[in-house]
């Protein structure tokens, strides 16, 4: 193996806990391990590596390779037998020799078989400089083959076919030692029992499904196979192209908010290959197939690679230097602030960028406009959960770690469907759940959580969209009722008024199961069961995702939940707590960065002198006390006459907000809109000023995953445009009048660390120390920051409830629009897709479609595959139709990932009470067989081919200049 | 005149050879003629060469007439069958066939005697009484009993079965599981089945004492797919003793539960494999799980599991009616009490002799046996199944005990024994067994999954003479990682017969030593 390939250690069994340890004795050492250590993880403790093919620390014990087999003696002194060293447990007293003549040739005679039936071509073969068997070859001291091989030895699968359907991997079974280990890493690792063996004996060989190509299988394409294949089997398709790399740097996923913690591959300034990295904390070596593969738009042709302007949106492109570019636009900036006012400017920052990016564009705002009119893209995904958490606990993030999820006895998901949005995390769920922990899925679909393999949730509570709070009062009312209420954890940690206020209230009978079966359409007795699964615990863990916060009642919902956690006294501690499953890679650091009007970074309100005054100092400037425009009031603002300018980082706004024609007039009633990206995304076709933006494989910085994990984004390649986003923001500022010069963004690591409380302890150095760190992380927590929030008391001091009186969602079932459209996201697309639509991720999903219950359909005559019109008060686009038992009838849905779909336009303005998140779970929308495309459709299509003839132009005009 | 009582078996033995049709032509002619007969379906005796055994019940005892075929019974009607007249088929009284009457038949004392699904019937001959002491004792007792009866795995293996009971009873969970292994797959071995087709209850007795020995409350009975009428019979069993209050949630009103399913084997060998068995019944493809965990420990669904072959379960009623010690006393050595063995290939009176341990293969090859069917000098003996170690003639004085057996290299295992005379080709038979291993290898270890189709390449070039020098130190090397190296039985016992047909008789490979042994 290469040498570069060979830093980590591979333990070859899984570690064990125990209270109790073992002494033992190998190759003359003393070892002390704990009970239920594998003899073979005892020898890597007394620096010994047995060898071994079939055994990986990811996964449990086999015994079948037998190339591990060590002798153990007897009392008298005599070989006690050959056992394999990863199936014996450790004993006290045993004395273990790894190396004798006796195992040599054992070892020998073992490998002697494999080789025997396999292909002879390691200095073509792709795996070549890492390859498990090649290397045990080595170790056993294999010099000939007596049987023969392949042909000449008899029976073989040397020439056995490859299956290549896979875009990403192929499948090559003549190099298959039968080993299980992506058998089982299909079932232990991710979950998903896509792969057998078939056959028996020496016909044995891989199977995904019932000998199907991996592509008709029910495979995921997680990568969990291909990462634990020790040979050439199962491989990257990169690899075969390019060869084994030669350097890796640790960084960080730049899809979901998992945050999983990469190893990427390198030759040069070449992606070979991203590896899920083993000690990252929030994966701990899985991964899923977006950032195991889908990773190739990073070099995609349709990067921006040259900053533009124009005037108008219906002229041309003009590539220009990044001066002019900056130039322009903060030019625009001031003639627009001089014009209109300070306030008639702002910016969104981007949950897909760093927090040192989006730390430096809040800045930004608020120090070179001199305003508070920053928001992001948290606005419309979790910004209820900011809220309601906030509220009742103290601070807004999630409360546990994801391997806390290992102590769950049960487990309840809201509004969120982890195997598609958070596939990582749903895997270390579903190995909880395959161990026993109980599920209740509270959601209108039957997501793949409910019933799966070996997974079947207890209580499906299929309830009506909209009707959450509804539900999660009915839940409450259960245990205040039925005495499950944790009376001593409320008694000391909860606020009693407001406790008993709420009480009283949930307690009340038209908050019963009952009383809400109607609302809800979820059968009382069910509610009933699943709220006293919950209360009983002993330890249950809330999952939420956007189904709970993109509600007209989301910030309620949240608070709805956290009243129930703290009820049953499920905070504090491991195995329980209140967990929302952020949607982006960074919506956690955006949100604790001050990206909010109202908020500077560490959720410090705008209008506490004594922090503002902090930043004051530091900065230089004057910082208004007033809250600024969040993103739906700047539209209204732009329509209105009184906000022309917009620097936009990182966001799609006009695909991914609801009622895409409402933003896009605001839009077009702007002056200057510059928007920084890595494509021409749909707000970039509304844009005066184009900055080439940077991918995370081109620039250092730190994302905050959704256990408030910090964790390093390293820069493997240079910016293709030159800069890093962080170096786009430095010039517009300066440009704009106010100095910054980071050199590095460790240095406005610094600064967040100095200026934010929850960050004090937080620096490049510890991260890269320790891998990861959690905040809060300062003076007062442990080194590598807190891992669960709320231990012994919550962040507010006493945890305060709050009346969660249900209201209907004016998105109502009419006779008009007499179903309910619901959207959400698909595994293999992110999105709005900007990253995924340009990876071969589109062989799983090439166009959104809307799901229907049969009923629904047959009322209206659609058949699977029509195209349906879907019309809401908003607008109508039209998509094929997808008939599906996940679907309740009265219920539809569909995902956001085609831009070409308009699945926003159909979203309306109805938004969440406290924090305008908008109500994309809940449209009232009519549905009908059509023979031709929405009119908004015909019109995004003609739109849209100008806008890409204006960006060819642009090429073309600076193929010109150079020309003269 | 009461109706007369002939016994015509329903064993599948009985059954392959027209008992059927034997006792439709009694029913038949007896009709006829006006005759009051009573035809039981009786379990067989064992005597397979007498088979169809018709059995005519007399003022003196059971009357002996086979193999009666349905064109006989005319004749043997004339002749005063119903009687128990003298007749050329006739041979006297059944307990005094010298084959049966030399037998030691503890378990197998109901066997032939019993209409099989009688509970009366098992109840009048000796049933249920250890059952009802089992009830008596607290759970240790019980587990002290089988532990001081000596009695070891008849699977195979030899394991102490009550040290297997302690460790589960001892084992903390809230769910046990008791699992017999009926899966028998051996070649020339019929003794779980007979005993499944013929005495029923006896199994299930067993299982139940072990139940309640261990505090399992479940049972699986794993019967080999093969054997149809095993598997109805058992079931018919299973709810008649459930009717009957010895099994369900109240055992004989003792407020214990005990209930048992049938499951039918997956149709691999590698599935009487007690661990790929578990796999099986938990709906699972049949592989072997490295141990440990003991099933004892982990076994069933991850929980404590008793897991005995059929004779093994069969013989705990007898040891808790008539006490250990009584079953002590029978055999030799370690090897305590009594095994059912089997007699089949070329062998003039194959069927079931059950003996103490300690007689000797040539015993049971003449004294029982009679010699070859062909009539040909015995060459070769695979005792102990398919894996087990072809004995040459200078072995068959050694006494059948299981430590006696492991001296020279060989198996008693579950006592099956066929007869090769002297045409066998001893390569070939080498070769079967690597070609049998190929056939039902599991696939999991790579010594079994590679080595045996390797090993029948191998035999092959030794055959042909295909360097034939250097083809039998490889031979020999192929044997000593799989013996070593696999992960069960099916890949480190294929050597068995591999090495000891090449050991005694070189002349079939072609090689003339002894001296060759040496490599």
């Amino acid at each position: 193996m290469l040498k570069h390939l060979k830093l980590e250690i591979d333990h070859g069994t899984p570690a064990r806990v125990s209270a109790e340890t073992v002494t033992l004795n190998i190759d003359g050492k003393a070892v002390h391990v704990p009970k239920g250590t594998s003899l073979m993880r005892a020898a890597v403790d007394a620096g010994v590596q047995v060898p071994k093919l079939c055994a990986t620390d990811s996964l449990e014990p086999f015994g079948s390779c037998r190339l591990c087999l060590v002798e153990i003696e007897g009392p008298n002194g005599k070989v006690r037998g050959y056992p394999a060293s990863c199936t014996t447990p450790c004993e006290n007293g045993m004395v273990v020799h790894t190396q004798t003549p006796k195992l040599q040739e054992l070892r020998k005679g073992v490998m002697e078989l494999y080789i025997s039936d396999h292909p002879l071509d390691c200095l073509t073969c792709s795996a070549n400089g890492n390859c498990e068997l090649q290397d045990m070859a080595g170790v056993t001291g294999l010099r000939n083959v007596r049987y023969g091989v392949g042909d000449a030895a008899g029976a073989n699968h040397c020439s056995s076919k490859k299956d290549e359907s896979n875009p990403y991997f192929t499948y090559d079974p003549s190099k298959c030692i039968v080993c299980n280990r992506c058998v089982r890493a299909c079932e232990e690792t991710q979950g998903t029992f896509a792969l057998t063996i078939s056959g028996r004996g020496f016909e044995s060989r891989v199977s995904p499904g019932q000998d199907q190509p991996f592509m008709d299988s029910e495979c995921v394409s997680c990568g969990a196979c291909v990462e634990a294949c020790p040979t050439a089997t199962l491989q990257e398709k990169t690899v075969i192209e390019l060869g084994q790399p030669e350097h890796s740097v640790i960084t960080t996923c730049a899809y979901c908010g998992v945050g999983c913690g990469f190893k990427a591959e390198m030759k040069g300034n070449t992606v070979v290959r991203m590896v899920p990295w083993k000690d990252g904390k929030a994966n701990e070596g899985h991964s899923c197939v977006k950032g195991r593969f889908a990773w190739g738009y990073a070099t995609h042709p349709d990067r921006i690679t040259k900053p533009m302007i124009r005037s108008k949106i219906t002229d041309p492109w003009r590539e220009v230097s990044w001066d002019e570019a900056i130039g322009h636009a903060a030019s625009e900036f001031k003639r627009i602030q001089a014009k209109y006012g300070r306030d008639s400017v702002g910016g969104i920052s981007s949950s897909r960028c760093t927090n040192e990016e989006v730390y430096l564009v809040q800045k930004l705002v608020r120090a070179a406009f001199g305003t508070n009119n920053i928001d992001t893209c948290a606005r419309v995904c979790h910004s209820p959960t900011g809220y309601g958490m906030g509220q009742t606990f103290g601070t807004s993030a999630g409360t546990q770690t994801f391997k806390s999820v290992e102590h769950a006895d049960v487990i309840v998901v809201i509004g969120a469907n982890p195997t598609d949005a958070h596939p990582v995390f749903a895997s270390r769920m579903k190995r909880r759940l395959r161990e026993g922990a109980k599920l209740v899925v509270v959601d209108p679909r039957r997501i793949e959580l409910v019933s799966s393999p070996h997974i079947q949730a207890q209580h499906h509570l299929a309830l009506k969209p909209g009707t959450n709070v509804a539900m999660v009062t009915a839940l409450a009312h259960v245990v205040v009722t039925e005495g499950l209420v944790h009376e001593a954890y409320v008694a000391e940690r909860c606020d009693t008024k407001s406790f008993n206020e709420w009480r009283a209230f949930v307690a009340k009978p038209e908050n019963s199961p009952e009383a809400f079966e109607e609302v809800t359409g979820v059968p009382a007795a069910e509610v009933r069961a699943a709220a006293r699964l919950y209360a009983a615990g002993p330890n249950s863990a809330i999952y939420y995702g956007l189904g709970v916060t993109e509600h007209a009642q989301g910030s309620t919902m949240v608070i709805g939940i956290a009243n129930l956690a703290m009820a049953c006294g499920m905070v504090g501690r491991e195995g329980v707590g209140v967990n929302p499953l952020r949607g982006q890679n960074n919506v956690q650091g955006s949100c604790d960065m001050g990206s909010f009007p109202h908020e500077l970074p560490g959720y410090r309100h705008i209008s506490d002198t004594t922090v503002r005054s902090e930043f004051e100092a530091a900065w230089g400037v004057h910082i208004s006390p007033e809250p600024g425009l969040r993103i739906p009031n700047m539209f209204d603002a732009a329509l209105g006459g009184s906000f022309k300018g917009l620097y936009c980082q990182g966001e799609d706004i006009v695909q991914s907000d609801p009622d895409t024609q409402h933003v896009a007039a605001a839009l077009e009633a702007m002056e200057c809109i510059v928007v920084q990206d890595i494509f021409l995304n749909e707000t970039a076709k509304y844009a005066h000023v184009l900055l080439p933006g940077s991918s995370f494989l081109e620039k250092d910085g730190t994302f905050t995953n959704a256990e408030r994990r910090i964790s390093r984004v390293t820069q493997v390649m240079p910016p293709l445009a030159g800069l890093g986003d962080w170096e786009v923001t430095q010039k517009l500022s300066v440009a704009l009048g106010y100095p910054m010069n980071y050199a590095h963004p460790e240095e406005i690591m610094r600064e967040i660390a100095a200026l934010t409380p929850t960050f004090r302890g937080v620096s490049y150095e510890k991260i890269e120390r320790l891998g990861s760190v959690q905040w809060p992380c300062n003076e007062s927590t442990e080194e590598a920051g807190t891992a669960i929030m709320h231990e012994q008391r919550f962040v507010r001091g006493k945890g305060r409830f709050f009346n969660t009186q249900y209201v209907p969602s004016l998105e109502k079932v009419t006779r008009m629009y007499p179903l309910l459209l619901t959207t959400g996201r698909i595994l293999s697309q992110y999105n709005v897709g900007a990253q995924t639509r340009r990876t071969p991720n589109n062989q799983w999903h090439d166009e959104d479609r809307l799901e229907l219950h049969a009923h629904d359909a047959q009322e209206r005559g659609i058949s699977d595959g029509d195209w349906v019109g879907i019309a809401s008060r908003a607008g109508q686009t039209v998509l094929r139709a997808v008939i599906s038992d996940r679907m309740q009838p009265g219920v539809v849905y569909t995902t956001f990932h085609f831009p070409e779909s308009g699945a926003n336009v159909i979203t309306t303005d109805s938004s969440d009470w406290a924090t305008n998140c908008p109500e994309y779970k809940v449209t009232a929308v009519q549905v009908s067989k059509v023979m031709q495309p929405s009119e908004w459709q015909k019109e995004y299509a003609s739109f849209n081919k100008q806008q890409l003839e204006f960006l060819a132009q642009a090429g073309q005009q600076a193929v010109e200049a150079s020309g003269k | 005149m009461s109706a007369v009582l002939i016994y015509v078996p329903r064993d599948s033995a009985a059954l392959a050879v027209g008992a059927d049709e034997v006792a439709a032509a009694l029913a038949e002619q007896c009709a006829q003629r006006g005759l009051a007969v009573d035809i039981v379906r009786n379990g067989s005796r064992g005597l397979f060469w007498l088979e169809p055994l018709v059995e005519v019940q007399t003022p003196t005892g059971r009357v002996a007439y086979g193999p009666v075929a349905p064109e006989d019974v005319p004749g043997l009607l004339d002749a005063g069958l119903l009687q128990g007249a003298t007749h050329a088929l006739g041979h006297g009284l059944t307990e005094e066939i010298p084959y049966l009457a030399q037998q030691e038949r503890l378990t197998f004392a109901r066997m032939g005697v019993t209409d099989p699904l009688s509970l009366s019937d098992y109840a009048a001959h000796g049933g249920w009484a250890g059952l009802q002491r089992a009830l008596t004792l607290d759970p240790m007792a019980v587990v002290q009993d089988v532990l001081d009866s000596g009695l070891r795995g008849r699977g195979g293996a030899a394991f102490p079965a009550g040290i297997k009971w302690r460790t589960v009873l001892q084992a903390q969970a809230a769910q046990k599981y008791v699992v017999c292994n009926a899966d028998e797959g051996d070649s020339g071995t019929f003794s779980d089945r007979m005993t499944m087709e013929g005495d029923p209850y006896m199994l299930i007795e067993g299982m139940v004492i072990a139940g309640l020995a261990v505090g399992a409350t479940q049972g699986y009975v794993y019967i080999r797919s093969e054997y149809p009428h095993a598997i109805a019979v058992m079931q018919e069993a299973i709810a008649r003793a459930q009717a009957a209050g010895y099994l369900g949630d109240s055992v004989c009103g003792s407020g214990r539960a005990f209930t048992l399913h049938v499951r039918k084997a997956a149709g691999a060998y590698v599935c009487g494999e007690e661990t790929a068995m578990l796999e099986s019944i938990e709906g699972k493809r049949g592989i072997v799980r490295a141990k440990p965990p003991l099933p004892a420990i982990e076994g069933l669904f991850g929980q404590p599991t008793v897991i005995n072959n059929v004779i093994t379960l069969a013989s705990v009623p007898l040891i808790l009616a008539r006490g250990a010690a009584f079953y002590r006393d029978y055999g030799m050595g370690r090897s305590r009490g009594t095994l059912p063995f089997q007699l089949a290939g070329n062998i003039l009176h194959g069927g079931l002799v059950e003996k103490a341990f300690g007689l000797t293969l040539r015993e049971l090859l003449f004294t029982f046996g009679g010699g070859s069917r062909s009539g040909r000098a015995i060459k070769a003996v695979q005792v102990g199944g398919p894996l087990g170690t072809y004995v040459p003639e200078s072995q068959w004085d050694v006494p059948l005990d299981y430590e006696a057996y492991a001296a020279f290299g060989a198996v008693v295992g579950h006592g099956g024994i066929v007869v090769h005379d002297d045409t066998a080709d001893m390569a070939q038979l080498a070769r079967y067994a690597m070609e049998f291993c190929a056939l039902e290898s599991c696939g999991k270890c790579t010594p079994c999954r590679i080595g045996s189709t390797r090993g029948v390449e191998v035999i092959d070039r030794i055959t042909q003479n295909e360097n034939r020098v250097q083809q039998v130190v490889l031979l020999r090397s192929l044997c000593d990682t799989m013996l070593n190296g696999s992960l069960c039985a099916m890949g480190s016992m294929t050597p068995y017969p591999v090495l000891s047909a090449l050991n005694h008789y070189p002349a079939d490979f072609g090689i003339a030593a002894p001296t060759e042994q040496a490599a």
